[in-house]
Protein backbone atom coordinates (compact mmCIF):
# COMPACT_ATOMS: atom_id res chain seq x y z
CA UNK A 1 0.00 0.00 0.00
CA UNK A 2 1.05 3.52 -1.20
CA UNK A 3 1.74 5.55 2.29
CA UNK A 4 0.67 8.83 0.55
CA UNK A 5 -2.23 9.71 -1.89
CA UNK A 6 -2.54 12.81 -3.71
CA UNK A 7 -5.85 13.62 -4.75
CA UNK A 8 -5.78 16.90 -6.76
CA UNK A 9 -9.03 19.13 -7.72
CA UNK A 10 -9.02 20.29 -11.20
CA UNK A 11 -12.72 22.33 -11.76
CA UNK A 12 -14.54 24.01 -8.67
CA UNK A 13 -17.33 24.09 -10.61
CA UNK A 14 -18.24 23.51 -14.52
CA UNK A 15 -16.73 26.68 -16.37
CA UNK A 16 -14.03 26.80 -13.72
CA UNK A 17 -10.37 27.72 -15.48
CA UNK A 18 -9.91 25.55 -18.62
CA UNK A 19 -6.21 24.95 -18.26
CA UNK A 20 -6.70 23.94 -14.35
CA UNK A 21 -6.88 20.20 -14.75
CA UNK A 22 -3.78 20.18 -17.18
CA UNK A 23 -1.78 22.01 -14.47
CA UNK A 24 -2.34 19.69 -12.06
CA UNK A 25 -1.21 16.74 -14.08
CA UNK A 26 1.99 18.19 -15.62
CA UNK A 27 2.76 20.67 -12.42
CA UNK A 28 3.83 17.68 -10.30
CA UNK A 29 3.15 14.48 -8.98
CA UNK A 30 -0.59 13.67 -8.38
CA UNK A 31 -1.93 10.46 -7.70
CA UNK A 32 -5.58 11.18 -8.87
CA UNK A 33 -6.99 14.07 -10.87
CA UNK A 34 -10.78 15.03 -8.87
CA UNK A 35 -13.29 16.52 -11.60
CA UNK A 36 -16.40 18.16 -10.09
CA UNK A 37 -18.41 19.32 -13.03
CA UNK A 38 -22.34 18.85 -12.13
CA UNK A 39 -23.97 21.91 -10.07
CA UNK A 40 -27.54 21.26 -8.94
CA UNK A 41 -28.74 22.85 -11.96
CA UNK A 42 -26.92 21.69 -14.86
CA UNK A 43 -28.71 18.03 -15.13
CA UNK A 44 -31.94 19.95 -16.69
CA UNK A 45 -29.89 21.63 -18.90
CA UNK A 46 -28.22 18.01 -20.07
CA UNK A 47 -31.49 16.66 -19.93
CA UNK A 48 -32.48 19.16 -22.83
CA UNK A 49 -29.64 18.44 -24.58
CA UNK A 50 -30.02 14.89 -24.39
CA UNK A 51 -33.85 15.02 -25.71
CA UNK A 52 -32.51 16.99 -28.86
CA UNK A 53 -29.66 14.66 -29.49
CA UNK A 54 -29.21 11.44 -27.69
CA UNK A 55 -25.31 11.54 -28.11
CA UNK A 56 -25.55 14.96 -25.66
CA UNK A 57 -25.85 15.36 -22.44
CA UNK A 58 -22.75 15.31 -20.49
CA UNK A 59 -19.94 17.44 -20.05
CA UNK A 60 -18.51 18.28 -23.14
CA UNK A 61 -15.65 20.14 -22.20
CA UNK A 62 -14.23 16.64 -20.52
CA UNK A 63 -13.69 14.94 -23.71
CA UNK A 64 -11.13 17.82 -25.46
CA UNK A 65 -9.70 17.88 -21.77
CA UNK A 66 -8.86 13.98 -22.00
CA UNK A 67 -7.19 14.07 -25.21
CA UNK A 68 -4.79 16.68 -23.65
CA UNK A 69 -4.12 15.00 -20.45
CA UNK A 70 -4.72 10.87 -21.03
CA UNK A 71 -1.24 10.52 -22.46
CA UNK A 72 0.29 11.75 -19.44
CA UNK A 73 -2.48 10.15 -17.18
CA UNK A 74 -1.78 6.86 -18.44
CA UNK A 75 2.15 7.43 -18.68
CA UNK A 76 2.41 8.03 -14.66
CA UNK A 77 -0.82 6.24 -13.99
CA UNK A 78 -2.80 9.02 -12.91
CA UNK A 79 -6.33 8.09 -12.21
CA UNK A 80 -9.31 10.63 -12.47
CA UNK A 81 -12.34 10.59 -11.29
CA UNK A 82 -15.45 12.95 -12.86
CA UNK A 83 -18.85 13.15 -12.72
CA UNK A 84 -18.90 14.46 -15.96
CA UNK A 85 -21.55 12.15 -17.29
CA UNK A 86 -24.06 14.00 -16.16
CA UNK A 87 -27.78 12.44 -17.49
CA UNK A 88 -25.63 10.61 -20.43
CA UNK A 89 -22.67 8.64 -18.80
CA UNK A 90 -22.47 6.07 -21.65
CA UNK A 91 -22.16 8.51 -24.36
CA UNK A 92 -19.88 10.62 -22.30
CA UNK A 93 -17.55 7.31 -22.16
CA UNK A 94 -18.04 6.72 -25.34
CA UNK A 95 -16.94 9.66 -26.57
CA UNK A 96 -13.95 9.20 -24.14
CA UNK A 97 -12.86 6.07 -25.64
CA UNK A 98 -13.27 7.02 -29.28
CA UNK A 99 -10.52 10.30 -27.93
CA UNK A 100 -8.32 7.50 -26.28
CA UNK A 101 -8.03 5.30 -29.53
CA UNK A 102 -7.30 8.60 -31.62
CA UNK A 103 -4.53 9.27 -29.24
CA UNK A 104 -2.90 5.47 -29.75
CA UNK A 105 -3.82 4.03 -26.10
CA UNK A 106 -5.95 1.11 -27.81
CA UNK A 107 -5.23 -1.46 -24.49
CA UNK A 108 -3.54 0.73 -22.24
CA UNK A 109 -6.32 1.36 -20.19
CA UNK A 110 -9.96 0.72 -19.08
CA UNK A 111 -12.91 3.31 -18.33
CA UNK A 112 -15.64 2.89 -15.42
CA UNK A 113 -19.11 4.04 -16.04
CA UNK A 114 -21.28 4.57 -12.31
CA UNK A 115 -24.81 5.31 -13.79
CA UNK A 116 -27.78 4.57 -11.54
CA UNK A 117 -28.66 8.03 -10.25
CA UNK A 118 -30.96 9.00 -13.04
CA UNK A 119 -34.51 8.68 -11.84
CA UNK A 120 -36.10 10.48 -14.15
CA UNK A 121 -38.15 7.93 -15.99
CA UNK A 122 -39.30 6.39 -12.16
CA UNK A 123 -40.78 9.58 -11.04
CA UNK A 124 -44.85 8.33 -11.00
CA UNK A 125 -44.23 4.84 -9.86
CA UNK A 126 -42.12 6.56 -7.13
CA UNK A 127 -44.94 8.61 -6.24
CA UNK A 128 -46.96 5.89 -6.93
CA UNK A 129 -46.09 4.08 -4.29
CA UNK A 130 -46.48 6.75 -1.52
CA UNK A 131 -42.70 8.10 -1.79
CA UNK A 132 -43.91 11.78 -1.98
CA UNK A 133 -40.12 13.24 -2.45
CA UNK A 134 -41.15 16.48 -0.27
CA UNK A 135 -39.42 19.31 -1.02
CA UNK A 136 -36.74 19.18 1.93
CA UNK A 137 -36.69 22.95 2.32
CA UNK A 138 -40.87 23.93 1.93
CA UNK A 139 -42.08 20.41 2.50
CA UNK A 140 -44.18 20.02 -0.95
CA UNK A 141 -44.92 16.92 -2.13
CA UNK A 142 -43.38 16.70 -5.29
CA UNK A 143 -46.56 15.51 -6.97
CA UNK A 144 -47.40 19.24 -6.94
CA UNK A 145 -44.87 20.19 -9.94
CA UNK A 146 -45.20 16.77 -11.10
CA UNK A 147 -45.68 17.68 -15.05
CA UNK A 148 -42.86 20.37 -15.12
CA UNK A 149 -40.08 18.35 -13.38
CA UNK A 150 -36.99 18.24 -16.28
CA UNK A 151 -34.45 16.05 -14.21
CA UNK A 152 -34.17 13.84 -11.20
CA UNK A 153 -30.99 12.40 -10.19
CA UNK A 154 -30.13 10.49 -6.38
CA UNK A 155 -26.77 11.77 -4.85
CA UNK A 156 -24.79 8.56 -5.36
CA UNK A 157 -21.45 8.16 -2.60
CA UNK A 158 -18.10 7.08 -3.01
CA UNK A 159 -18.98 3.20 -3.16
CA UNK A 160 -19.37 2.70 -6.90
CA UNK A 161 -16.59 4.90 -7.48
CA UNK A 162 -13.93 2.30 -5.56
CA UNK A 163 -15.82 -0.73 -7.61
CA UNK A 164 -15.13 0.59 -10.26
CA UNK A 165 -10.77 1.27 -9.40
CA UNK A 166 -10.87 -2.08 -8.04
CA UNK A 167 -11.74 -3.37 -11.34
CA UNK A 168 -8.57 -0.98 -13.08
CA UNK A 169 -10.37 1.67 -14.06
CA UNK A 170 -8.04 4.82 -14.73
CA UNK A 171 -10.84 6.66 -15.99
CA UNK A 172 -13.89 6.79 -13.42
CA UNK A 173 -16.96 8.70 -15.37
CA UNK A 174 -20.31 9.45 -13.27
CA UNK A 175 -23.52 11.18 -13.37
CA UNK A 176 -24.94 12.67 -10.02
CA UNK A 177 -22.50 11.80 -7.51
CA UNK A 178 -21.31 13.60 -4.57
CA UNK A 179 -18.51 15.88 -5.09
CA UNK A 180 -16.98 14.60 -1.59
CA UNK A 181 -17.44 11.23 -3.01
CA UNK A 182 -14.87 11.52 -6.16
CA UNK A 183 -11.91 12.43 -3.33
CA UNK A 184 -13.25 9.58 -0.57
CA UNK A 185 -13.73 6.66 -3.59
CA UNK A 186 -9.96 6.90 -4.26
CA UNK A 187 -8.76 7.46 -0.81
CA UNK A 188 -11.28 4.13 0.57
CA UNK A 189 -9.95 2.21 -2.71
CA UNK A 190 -6.18 2.65 -2.17
CA UNK A 191 -5.97 2.53 1.96
CA UNK A 192 -9.07 -0.46 2.07
CA UNK A 193 -10.56 1.46 3.92
CA UNK A 194 -13.96 -0.45 4.92
CA UNK A 195 -17.41 1.09 4.54
CA UNK A 196 -18.26 1.60 8.21
CA UNK A 197 -14.85 2.89 9.60
CA UNK A 198 -16.68 6.25 9.89
CA UNK A 199 -13.80 8.01 11.29
CA UNK A 200 -11.46 7.44 8.32
CA UNK A 201 -14.74 7.87 6.13
CA UNK A 202 -15.44 11.46 7.29
CA UNK A 203 -11.88 12.64 6.93
CA UNK A 204 -11.94 11.69 3.17
CA UNK A 205 -15.25 13.36 2.88
CA UNK A 206 -14.23 16.59 4.61
CA UNK A 207 -10.73 16.31 2.54
CA UNK A 208 -13.40 16.18 -0.33
CA UNK A 209 -15.34 18.85 0.65
CA UNK A 210 -11.98 21.12 1.06
CA UNK A 211 -10.88 20.41 -2.07
CA UNK A 212 -13.91 20.53 -4.46
CA UNK A 213 -14.49 24.12 -4.58
CA UNK A 214 -11.10 24.33 -6.45
CA UNK A 215 -8.64 27.25 -5.61
CA UNK A 216 -11.21 28.27 -3.32
CA UNK A 217 -9.30 26.92 -0.96
CA UNK A 218 -5.73 28.03 -2.13
CA UNK A 219 -5.83 31.65 -2.17
CA UNK A 220 -9.00 32.40 -4.32
CA UNK A 221 -11.90 33.87 -2.81
CA UNK A 222 -9.82 34.38 0.54
CA UNK A 223 -10.39 37.59 2.50
CA UNK A 224 -7.96 36.43 5.30
CA UNK A 225 -5.15 39.00 3.61
CA UNK A 226 -6.22 39.25 0.47
CA UNK A 227 -3.76 42.13 -0.42
CA UNK A 228 -1.35 40.15 -0.32
CA UNK A 229 -1.88 36.46 -1.35
CA UNK A 230 0.95 36.03 -3.99
CA UNK A 231 0.69 35.29 -8.02
CA UNK A 232 -3.24 34.96 -8.39
CA UNK A 233 -2.82 35.04 -12.29
CA UNK A 234 -1.00 31.76 -11.70
CA UNK A 235 -3.47 30.38 -8.98
CA UNK A 236 -2.70 26.53 -7.44
CA UNK A 237 -5.67 24.27 -7.26
CA UNK A 238 -5.61 22.62 -4.23
CA UNK A 239 -4.62 18.71 -3.68
CA UNK A 240 -4.89 16.50 -0.43
CA UNK A 241 -2.06 14.50 0.06
CA UNK A 242 -4.13 11.72 2.39
CA UNK A 243 -2.33 8.97 4.41
CA UNK A 244 -3.47 5.37 5.19
CA UNK A 245 -4.54 6.57 8.63
CA UNK A 246 -6.95 9.31 7.19
CA UNK A 247 -5.25 12.32 8.32
CA UNK A 248 -3.99 14.83 5.60
CA UNK A 249 -2.26 17.68 4.01
CA UNK A 250 -4.05 20.18 1.86
CA UNK A 251 -1.31 21.70 -0.40
CA UNK A 252 -0.87 22.98 -3.75
CA UNK A 253 2.15 22.06 -6.40
CA UNK A 254 5.36 24.22 -6.55
CA UNK A 255 6.17 27.25 -8.27
CA UNK A 256 1.73 28.30 -8.68
CA UNK A 257 0.33 31.37 -7.14
CA UNK A 258 -2.08 31.82 -4.21
CA UNK A 259 -1.57 30.33 -0.82
CA UNK A 260 -3.15 27.61 1.27
CA UNK A 261 -2.72 28.50 5.03
CA UNK A 262 -4.87 27.85 8.24
CA UNK A 263 -7.26 30.85 7.14
CA UNK A 264 -7.55 29.95 3.57
CA UNK A 265 -8.52 26.24 4.36
CA UNK A 266 -11.05 27.79 7.49
CA UNK A 267 -12.80 29.72 4.88
CA UNK A 268 -13.65 26.88 2.84
CA UNK A 269 -14.38 24.56 5.82
CA UNK A 270 -17.29 27.18 6.45
CA UNK A 271 -18.71 28.00 2.77
CA UNK A 272 -22.19 26.46 2.13
CA UNK A 273 -21.81 25.21 5.93
CA UNK A 274 -25.16 23.97 7.87
CA UNK A 275 -25.12 22.34 11.02
CA UNK A 276 -21.45 21.46 11.42
CA UNK A 277 -22.25 18.17 13.72
CA UNK A 278 -23.93 16.60 11.09
CA UNK A 279 -22.57 16.97 7.61
CA UNK A 280 -24.92 14.17 5.61
CA UNK A 281 -23.27 12.43 2.57
CA UNK A 282 -24.58 9.13 1.16
CA UNK A 283 -20.96 7.83 2.73
CA UNK A 284 -21.11 8.81 6.26
CA UNK A 285 -22.35 11.51 8.94
CA UNK A 286 -19.05 13.96 9.16
CA UNK A 287 -18.81 15.53 12.07
CA UNK A 288 -16.99 19.48 11.24
CA UNK A 289 -16.42 20.11 15.10
CA UNK A 290 -13.51 17.56 15.52
CA UNK A 291 -11.62 19.01 12.91
CA UNK A 292 -7.80 20.50 13.77
CA UNK A 293 -5.71 22.24 11.38
CA UNK A 294 -1.93 22.87 11.65
CA UNK A 295 0.51 24.51 9.87
CA UNK A 296 2.97 21.90 8.31
CA UNK A 297 5.39 24.65 6.65
CA UNK A 298 4.66 26.95 3.52
CA UNK A 299 1.79 26.53 1.46
CA UNK A 300 0.85 23.10 3.61
CA UNK A 301 -2.05 22.63 5.91
CA UNK A 302 -2.29 19.28 8.12
CA UNK A 303 -5.81 18.29 8.64
CA UNK A 304 -6.72 15.56 11.94
CA UNK A 305 -8.73 14.26 14.17
CA UNK A 306 -11.65 14.08 12.12
CA UNK A 307 -14.75 11.86 13.65
CA UNK A 308 -17.50 10.99 12.05
CA UNK A 309 -20.97 8.70 12.62
CA UNK A 310 -22.68 5.98 10.64
CA UNK A 311 -24.66 7.11 7.44
CA UNK A 312 -28.11 7.59 6.96
CA UNK A 313 -30.43 5.41 5.23
CA UNK A 314 -31.50 8.16 2.84
CA UNK A 315 -30.24 9.75 -0.60
CA UNK A 316 -30.13 13.25 -1.64
CA UNK A 317 -32.35 13.58 -4.00
CA UNK A 318 -31.18 16.28 -6.87
CA UNK A 319 -34.66 17.51 -9.00
CA UNK A 320 -35.39 20.15 -11.36
CA UNK A 321 -38.29 21.43 -12.45
CA UNK A 322 -39.48 24.91 -14.33
CA UNK A 323 -41.09 27.51 -12.66
CA UNK A 324 -41.39 30.20 -14.76
CA UNK A 325 -39.62 33.04 -16.47
CA UNK A 326 -37.70 36.12 -15.58
CA UNK A 327 -35.88 39.09 -17.09
CA UNK A 328 -33.18 41.76 -15.47
CA UNK A 329 -33.23 45.18 -17.06
CA UNK A 330 -30.14 47.84 -16.18
CA UNK A 331 -29.18 51.26 -16.68
CA UNK A 332 -26.89 53.74 -15.25
CA UNK A 333 -27.46 56.77 -14.01
CA UNK A 334 -24.64 59.30 -13.43
CA UNK A 335 -23.43 62.18 -10.73
CA UNK A 336 -25.28 64.75 -9.46
CA UNK A 337 -28.16 62.96 -7.60
CA UNK A 338 -27.32 59.34 -9.16
CA UNK A 339 -29.44 57.70 -6.77
CA UNK A 340 -31.89 59.74 -6.46
CA UNK A 341 -32.49 59.91 -10.60
CA UNK A 342 -32.44 56.36 -10.45
CA UNK A 343 -34.95 55.49 -7.91
CA UNK A 344 -37.22 58.33 -9.84
CA UNK A 345 -36.75 56.37 -13.27
CA UNK A 346 -37.85 52.58 -10.73
CA UNK A 347 -41.41 54.73 -10.22
CA UNK A 348 -41.65 55.83 -13.61
CA UNK A 349 -40.80 51.90 -14.92
CA UNK A 350 -43.26 50.65 -12.05
CA UNK A 351 -45.72 52.94 -12.83
CA UNK A 352 -46.32 52.19 -16.31
CA UNK A 353 -45.72 48.26 -15.72
CA UNK A 354 -48.76 48.96 -14.05
CA UNK A 355 -50.72 50.84 -16.40
CA UNK A 356 -50.08 47.97 -19.19
CA UNK A 357 -51.84 45.80 -16.35
CA UNK A 358 -48.68 43.68 -16.72
CA UNK A 359 -48.68 41.27 -13.16
CA UNK A 360 -46.07 39.41 -12.52
CA UNK A 361 -45.28 36.79 -9.40
CA UNK A 362 -41.80 39.37 -7.96
CA UNK A 363 -40.67 42.25 -8.79
CA UNK A 364 -37.32 43.53 -7.36
CA UNK A 365 -35.20 46.80 -7.88
CA UNK A 366 -31.55 46.85 -6.82
CA UNK A 367 -29.41 49.91 -7.15
CA UNK A 368 -26.22 48.86 -7.73
CA UNK A 369 -23.67 50.87 -5.87
CA UNK A 370 -25.96 51.69 -3.40
CA UNK A 371 -26.88 48.86 -1.60
CA UNK A 372 -27.37 45.92 -4.18
CA UNK A 373 -24.89 43.59 -2.24
CA UNK A 374 -25.70 44.89 1.70
CA UNK A 375 -29.32 46.39 1.71
CA UNK A 376 -29.69 48.62 4.56
CA UNK A 377 -26.85 47.48 5.96
CA UNK A 378 -25.04 49.93 3.44
CA UNK A 379 -26.85 53.38 4.30
CA UNK A 380 -28.19 56.30 2.50
CA UNK A 381 -25.31 56.18 -0.22
CA UNK A 382 -23.74 59.79 -0.53
CA UNK A 383 -25.69 62.41 -2.85
CA UNK A 384 -22.04 63.38 -4.05
CA UNK A 385 -21.57 59.28 -5.56
CA UNK A 386 -20.34 58.82 -9.23
CA UNK A 387 -22.83 56.81 -10.51
CA UNK A 388 -25.35 54.35 -9.74
CA UNK A 389 -26.88 51.28 -11.66
CA UNK A 390 -30.63 50.96 -11.81
CA UNK A 391 -31.31 46.94 -11.48
CA UNK A 392 -34.87 45.95 -11.74
CA UNK A 393 -36.06 42.00 -11.99
CA UNK A 394 -39.21 40.87 -12.68
CA UNK A 395 -40.75 36.61 -12.55
CA UNK A 396 -43.49 35.20 -13.31
CA UNK A 397 -45.66 32.89 -15.33
CA UNK A 398 -46.95 34.22 -17.94
CA UNK A 399 -43.97 35.18 -20.35
CA UNK A 400 -45.89 37.03 -22.69
CA UNK A 401 -45.88 39.81 -19.56
CA UNK A 402 -41.60 39.41 -19.48
CA UNK A 403 -41.55 40.11 -22.81
CA UNK A 404 -43.11 43.04 -22.47
CA UNK A 405 -40.77 44.16 -19.35
CA UNK A 406 -38.04 43.99 -21.60
CA UNK A 407 -39.19 46.08 -23.60
CA UNK A 408 -39.85 48.90 -21.10
CA UNK A 409 -36.03 49.47 -20.34
CA UNK A 410 -34.52 50.78 -23.20
CA UNK A 411 -37.43 54.08 -23.61
CA UNK A 412 -36.65 55.29 -20.10
CA UNK A 413 -33.24 56.72 -21.48
CA UNK A 414 -35.50 59.21 -23.77
CA UNK A 415 -38.55 59.14 -21.49
CA UNK A 416 -37.00 59.30 -17.90
CA UNK A 417 -34.70 61.40 -15.36
CA UNK A 418 -31.62 62.39 -17.02
CA UNK A 419 -27.93 61.35 -17.03
CA UNK A 420 -28.39 57.40 -17.99
CA UNK A 421 -26.39 55.24 -20.16
CA UNK A 422 -25.72 51.96 -20.05
CA UNK A 423 -28.40 50.42 -22.83
CA UNK A 424 -25.37 49.34 -25.04
CA UNK A 425 -26.56 45.53 -25.04
CA UNK A 426 -29.80 45.70 -26.03
CA UNK A 427 -33.04 44.62 -24.69
CA UNK A 428 -32.43 41.81 -21.92
CA UNK A 429 -33.51 38.37 -22.42
CA UNK A 430 -36.26 36.19 -21.05
CA UNK A 431 -34.77 33.43 -19.20
CA UNK A 432 -36.86 30.11 -18.31
CA UNK A 433 -36.50 29.46 -14.83
CA UNK A 434 -35.27 25.72 -13.78
CA UNK A 435 -35.51 25.54 -10.30
CA UNK A 436 -34.01 23.40 -7.94
CA UNK A 437 -36.25 20.81 -5.68
CA UNK A 438 -34.09 18.58 -2.97
CA UNK A 439 -35.87 15.73 -1.72
CA UNK A 440 -34.58 12.34 0.10
CA UNK A 441 -35.11 8.84 -0.95
CA UNK A 442 -34.77 5.59 0.70
CA UNK A 443 -31.40 4.12 -0.12
CA UNK A 444 -33.07 0.85 -0.38
CA UNK A 445 -34.60 2.47 -4.12
CA UNK A 446 -31.27 3.52 -5.43
CA UNK A 447 -29.09 0.18 -7.09
CA UNK A 448 -25.78 1.74 -8.62
CA UNK A 449 -24.38 -0.02 -11.54
CA UNK A 450 -20.49 0.11 -12.65
CA UNK A 451 -20.14 -1.16 -16.38
CA UNK A 452 -15.72 -1.37 -17.10
CA UNK A 453 -14.86 -0.29 -20.71
CA UNK A 454 -11.74 -1.53 -22.66
CA UNK A 455 -10.46 1.08 -24.88
CA UNK B 1 -16.00 51.17 23.02
CA UNK B 2 -17.43 49.97 20.17
CA UNK B 3 -15.54 47.77 17.05
CA UNK B 4 -16.34 46.60 14.39
CA UNK B 5 -16.15 42.97 13.12
CA UNK B 6 -13.83 43.12 10.60
CA UNK B 7 -11.48 44.16 13.16
CA UNK B 8 -11.92 40.72 14.77
CA UNK B 9 -12.94 38.19 11.87
CA UNK B 10 -12.77 37.47 8.38
CA UNK B 11 -15.91 35.40 6.66
CA UNK B 12 -17.30 33.86 4.17
CA UNK B 13 -20.77 32.64 2.92
CA UNK B 14 -22.81 30.87 0.66
CA UNK B 15 -26.32 29.35 -0.29
CA UNK B 16 -28.05 26.77 0.20
CA UNK B 17 -31.85 27.12 -1.42
CA UNK B 18 -33.65 30.61 0.18
CA UNK B 19 -30.87 30.23 3.57
CA UNK B 20 -27.51 32.11 3.30
CA UNK B 21 -24.96 30.51 5.57
CA UNK B 22 -22.27 32.53 6.80
CA UNK B 23 -19.12 30.89 8.36
CA UNK B 24 -17.68 33.68 10.79
CA UNK B 25 -13.95 33.32 11.84
CA UNK B 26 -11.73 34.54 14.57
CA UNK B 27 -8.75 36.68 12.97
CA UNK B 28 -6.81 35.40 16.21
CA UNK B 29 -7.88 32.34 18.75
CA UNK B 30 -8.46 34.94 21.69
CA UNK B 31 -10.99 36.88 19.52
CA UNK B 32 -12.95 33.64 19.77
CA UNK B 33 -14.80 33.46 23.72
CA UNK B 34 -15.40 37.44 22.78
CA UNK B 35 -17.39 36.75 19.56
CA UNK B 36 -19.41 33.82 20.87
CA UNK B 37 -20.57 36.00 23.42
CA UNK B 38 -21.41 39.00 21.68
CA UNK B 39 -22.45 37.62 18.60
CA UNK B 40 -25.35 35.97 19.51
CA UNK B 41 -28.29 34.74 16.96
CA UNK B 42 -30.36 37.58 18.39
CA UNK B 43 -28.13 40.05 17.33
CA UNK B 44 -26.59 38.42 13.85
CA UNK B 45 -30.91 38.53 13.31
CA UNK B 46 -31.05 42.41 14.63
CA UNK B 47 -28.06 43.44 12.33
CA UNK B 48 -29.94 41.70 8.93
CA UNK B 49 -33.25 43.70 10.28
CA UNK B 50 -35.13 43.82 6.68
CA UNK B 51 -32.75 41.66 4.96
CA UNK B 52 -33.04 38.20 6.41
CA UNK B 53 -37.00 37.39 6.73
CA UNK B 54 -36.76 34.13 8.70
CA UNK B 55 -34.70 32.88 11.69
CA UNK B 56 -31.18 32.91 12.68
CA UNK B 57 -29.38 30.16 14.09
CA UNK B 58 -25.96 29.59 15.29
CA UNK B 59 -23.65 26.71 15.82
CA UNK B 60 -20.01 26.76 17.37
CA UNK B 61 -17.07 25.70 15.94
CA UNK B 62 -14.19 26.20 19.08
CA UNK B 63 -11.80 24.01 16.92
CA UNK B 64 -11.72 26.81 13.91
CA UNK B 65 -12.49 29.35 16.23
CA UNK B 66 -15.23 29.67 14.41
CA UNK B 67 -19.34 30.49 14.32
CA UNK B 68 -21.58 29.32 11.41
CA UNK B 69 -25.29 30.81 11.09
CA UNK B 70 -27.92 30.03 8.70
CA UNK B 71 -30.18 33.13 8.00
CA UNK B 72 -33.24 31.84 6.65
CA UNK B 73 -35.23 33.08 4.47
CA UNK B 74 -32.52 35.38 2.79
CA UNK B 75 -32.41 35.04 -0.96
CA UNK B 76 -35.07 36.31 -2.13
CA UNK B 77 -36.68 32.40 -3.07
CA UNK B 78 -33.25 31.09 -3.67
CA UNK B 79 -31.42 30.05 -6.57
CA UNK B 80 -32.54 30.63 -9.68
CA UNK B 81 -35.59 31.70 -9.13
CA UNK B 82 -34.31 34.48 -7.18
CA UNK B 83 -34.04 37.96 -8.95
CA UNK B 84 -31.18 39.34 -6.38
CA UNK B 85 -27.59 40.50 -7.96
CA UNK B 86 -26.13 38.02 -4.74
CA UNK B 87 -28.73 35.49 -4.92
CA UNK B 88 -25.63 33.09 -3.81
CA UNK B 89 -25.69 35.04 -0.70
CA UNK B 90 -21.95 35.48 -1.22
CA UNK B 91 -22.14 39.16 0.53
CA UNK B 92 -23.19 38.50 3.64
CA UNK B 93 -19.71 37.66 4.84
CA UNK B 94 -18.78 41.30 4.61
CA UNK B 95 -22.47 42.51 5.94
CA UNK B 96 -21.73 40.59 8.42
CA UNK B 97 -18.32 42.01 9.25
CA UNK B 98 -19.88 45.72 9.29
CA UNK B 99 -21.38 45.07 13.14
CA UNK B 100 -20.08 46.95 15.63
CA UNK B 101 -20.12 45.18 18.82
CA UNK B 102 -19.32 46.90 22.58
CA UNK B 103 -16.14 45.47 24.38
CA UNK B 104 -14.69 46.81 27.96
CA UNK B 105 -12.00 48.87 27.95
CA UNK B 106 -10.26 46.49 30.20
CA UNK B 107 -11.19 43.64 27.41
CA UNK B 108 -9.98 45.41 24.50
CA UNK B 109 -6.80 46.30 26.30
CA UNK B 110 -6.24 42.87 27.10
CA UNK B 111 -6.93 41.69 23.58
CA UNK B 112 -4.84 44.07 22.34
CA UNK B 113 -7.38 46.04 20.53
CA UNK B 114 -7.42 49.10 22.72
CA UNK B 115 -4.33 51.22 21.00
CA UNK B 116 -4.57 54.33 19.19
CA UNK B 117 -9.11 53.95 18.46
CA UNK B 118 -8.85 57.70 19.05
CA UNK B 119 -7.29 58.21 15.68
Amino acid sequence: MKQKIRVAAGQGFWGDLLDAPVRQVEGGPIDYLMLDYLAEVTMSIMQKQKARDPNAGYARDFVPLMKRILPTCVERNIKVTANAGGVNVRACADAVREVARELGLAGKLKIGIVTGDDILERVDDLIGRGIELRNMDTGEPLSSVRDRIQSANAYLGAAPIVEALKEGAQVVITGRVTDTGLTLGPLMHEFGWAADDWDKLAAGTIAGHIIECGAQCSGGNCQYDWQNIPDMANVGFPIAEASPDATFVITKHDGTGGRVNVQSVKEQLVYEMGDPYEYITPDCVADFTTIHLADDGADRVRVFGIKGRSATDSLKVSISYSAGYKAVGTLVYAWPDAYAKAKAADQILRMRLDRLGLRFDQVLTEFVGANATHGILAGEPSTDIAEVQLRVGVRGNDRAAIERFTKEIAPLILTGTPAVTGFAGGRPKVEEIVAYWPALIPKSEIKSQVEILDV
Amino acid sequence: MKIQLAKLAHARSGDKGDTANVGLIALREEFYPLLTRKVTAERVKEHFNGVVKGEVERFELPNLGALNFLLHESLGGGGTLSLMTDAQGKTFSTALLRMQIEVSDNEAAELGLAARTED
